[in-house]
């Protein structure tokens, strides 16, 4: 196949089909198990330090907060991120020191909150590294063809720009149409992290809302870690199997944690806390100010439910809930006047 | 006569116009929200919107925070996937696609990714996040964005999201979907165009107030004129309060 143009961003995650293949038959257990344990100890179990990993959800909604904060504690190094909208949970990982490379799809900003501090000073002073661009269709599309066992996707898209010139694709001339088309990689994630609203303890997992891209990414991901608002029995999912978005069978881990996503939003039970947004962001505009937020949110805190205690407890979480029902007004306290 | 109305507002309204009734758009975070709601509650209640993260045909209640979060499927018709949107519009099933932009050339194309080395950043942007895809399959890209002689400019830092690359013919060359590319810029300044002939930018309208000369002076490179220069409505009194109403905070509107 004639190669018009090739991108020369590392290739990260990708794995010889085969291999992927044979690695499955090993260590993918289709035996119903019950896979309940900690945070602690799914992060310990899973998440080698220098693993290629990958935040399901959508950077700020349905992001598994529980396992960033996690791996923070736990002092996690040179995590390659696979920034597919990578917001929040990007930030804090980049800006406490687990992720030192990226491939970026979105990643550095907080949407309509503006640039986040902290991920882009390690960027812009060489503390983090961005391995390859890609955009978001194209990082979905990596996973797609990992998760259908493929060794790429051909797609239409970065075709011409600088995008595709940092990224880890190639430009071919298609053989039926005799067009140039961009063949974008697959990616196997060595780990992957995905909040749900509800699962059993197998891993069978429901979610509510937009699954973005998580169907694929749950499927082409090496080991998958469920974090969940709640655990449901097993016959609950199999009453209406068509609800199921992840089978038992790609999930290596349950960890049961109510609000698990805070600060971020959980769509139809909370809404993101933008006060606590607000702190991060206000916190990470010096190093100084990211350790001081780590050290508080963090280390100072013995679990997950301490900290949700320190956010505000119950208080806060229901007012969340309420933001999320559209009962109350969400506040912006990051907004900047404009004119 | 007194003006009772920002910049930002008259960038909303005028953006919203160029969207039809029965039509779709792809929408990025911001300003192309609101002037996409604001078109679905003035003269395009059957505008399709689409979100990146899934969200299909929403009624959107209130300006999101994201193109992920929940108010982007609030009423719609379906909350799928980041696959099943980009599939769709790589498909053709996107009219218009909206989106913001850091800077831009004579062409249209679009950086969002960096200012300076890519390796060795000045300022590190967040890259192109669905803005490429958006650019690449849409039958028509919108930007909006602020016009400023640094951000309109002869070269940009990098290409993240793809204009009409380096002129006419070069979309189709490079394997991009035939027919597509941008058509609209709208500024603080005024509202551009594309020349049919060789896709570079050209001016269609200034905004109440503006002279040419501005247009002009705020650009790097140089902005073709067209024979006759149309003036932009300005915001009516009902569209200013759609817009408050939809941004409440004024987060993105302003106050």
């Amino acid at each position: 196949m004639e190669i018009l143009a090739e991108g020369h961003g590392e290739l990260v995650g990708w794995h010889d089909p085969d291999e992927h293949r044979a690695w499955v038959r090993e260590n993918k257990s289709r035996d119903l198990k019950d896979k309940r344990m900690t945070i602690a100890e799914a992060v310990a179990q899973f998440v080698p330090d220098g693993a290629v990993i990958a935040m399901g959800g959508f950077g700020h909604i349905r992001v598994s907060m529980a396992g960033v904060y996690e791996m923070i504690r736990q002092r996690k190094r040179r995590l390659i991120l696979l920034g597919k909208t990578g917001v929040h949970d990007a930030d804090l990982l980049v800006g406490a020191g687990c992720v030192d490379r990226m491939e970026v799809a979105y990643d550095f900003g907080h949407e309509l909150r503006g640039l986040s501090p902290a991920s882009r000073r390690a960027v812009e002073t060489g503390q983090c590294q961005v391995l390859a661009e890609i955009s978001n269709a194209g990082h979905q599309w990596r996973f797609l063809a990992g998760m259908m066992g493929l060794p790429f996707m051909p797609a239409r898209n970065m075709l011409g720009t600088d995008t595709l010139k940092y990224s880890s694709s190639k430009v071919v001339r298609d053989p039926f149409s005799g067009k140039p088309v961009c063949l974008i990689p697959a990616c196997q994630p060595d780990v992957v992290f995905i909040h749900v609203p509800r699962c059993d303890m197998y891993g069978n997992a429901q979610i509510d809302g937009t699954v973005i891209e998580d169907f694929e990414l749950a499927r082409a991901a090496r080991r998958l870690i469920v974090t969940t608002e709640t655990i449901i029995p097993e016959s609950e999912i199999r009453r209406k199997p068509w609800r199921t978005a992840i089978p038992f069978f790609v999930v290596d881990a349950v960890v049961e944690v109510p609000y698990g996503s805070h600060p971020c939003q959980m769509p139809l039970l909370y809404f993101f806390d933008e006060e606590h947004i607000a702190e991060w962001l206000r916190m990470s505009k010096t190093p100084e100010g990211a350790q001081e937020y780590f050290d508080k949110y963090v280390f100072g805190v013995e679990d997950f439910t301490t900290y949700l205690e320190l956010v505000g407890g119950l208080r806060k979480l229901d007012y969340l809930k309420r933001v999320e029902e559209l009962r109350a007004p969400m506040v912006a306290p990051w907004s900047k006047k404009k004119e | 006569m007194p003006v009772d109305y920002t910049p930002t507002e008259l960038m909303a309204t005028v953006a919203s116009k160029l969207l039809e009734d029965g039509k779709s758009v792809f929408v990025g975070t911001g300003l192309p929200i609101i002037a996409a709601m604001l078109a679905q509650r003035t003269h395009a209640p059957r505008l399709l919107i689409i979100f990146e993260a899934g969200g299909i045909g929403p009624k959107v209640p209130i300006l999101p925070v994201s193109v992920g979060e929940s108010r982007t499927f609030h009423l719609g018709v379906a909350a799928s996937s980041m696959h099943d949107v980009m599939s769709l519009s790589q498909q053709g099933y996107v009219d218009y696609g909206f989106l913001g932009a850091a800077m831009i050339d004579m062409y249209g194309n679009i950086n969002t990714t960096v200012i300076g080395d890519h390796d060795h950043p000045t300022s590190r942007l967040p890259g192109s996040g669905g803005a490429n895809d958006v650019g690449s399959f849409s039958w028509h890209t919108i930007i909006i964005m602020r016009q400023e002689k640094r951000r309109f400019v002869k070269k940009i830092d990098f290409l993240t999201t793809p204009g009409y690359l380096s002129g006419p013919g070069a979309r189709e060359e490079s394997g991009l979907a035939a027919n597509t590319g941008p058509y609209r810029i709208i500024t603080q300044l005024g509202l551009y165009g594309f020349d049919e002939a060789t896709k570079r930018v050209k001016l269609l309208a200034i905004h109440p107030g503006v002279t040419v000369g501005q247009i002009q002076d705020n650009s790097e490179f140089e902005i073709l004129m067209p024979e006759v220069v149309g003036t932009t409505a300005p915001p009516t009194v009902e569209e200013r309060r759609i817009l408050h109403e939809i941004d409440p905070l004024g987060v993105a509107i302003g106050k």
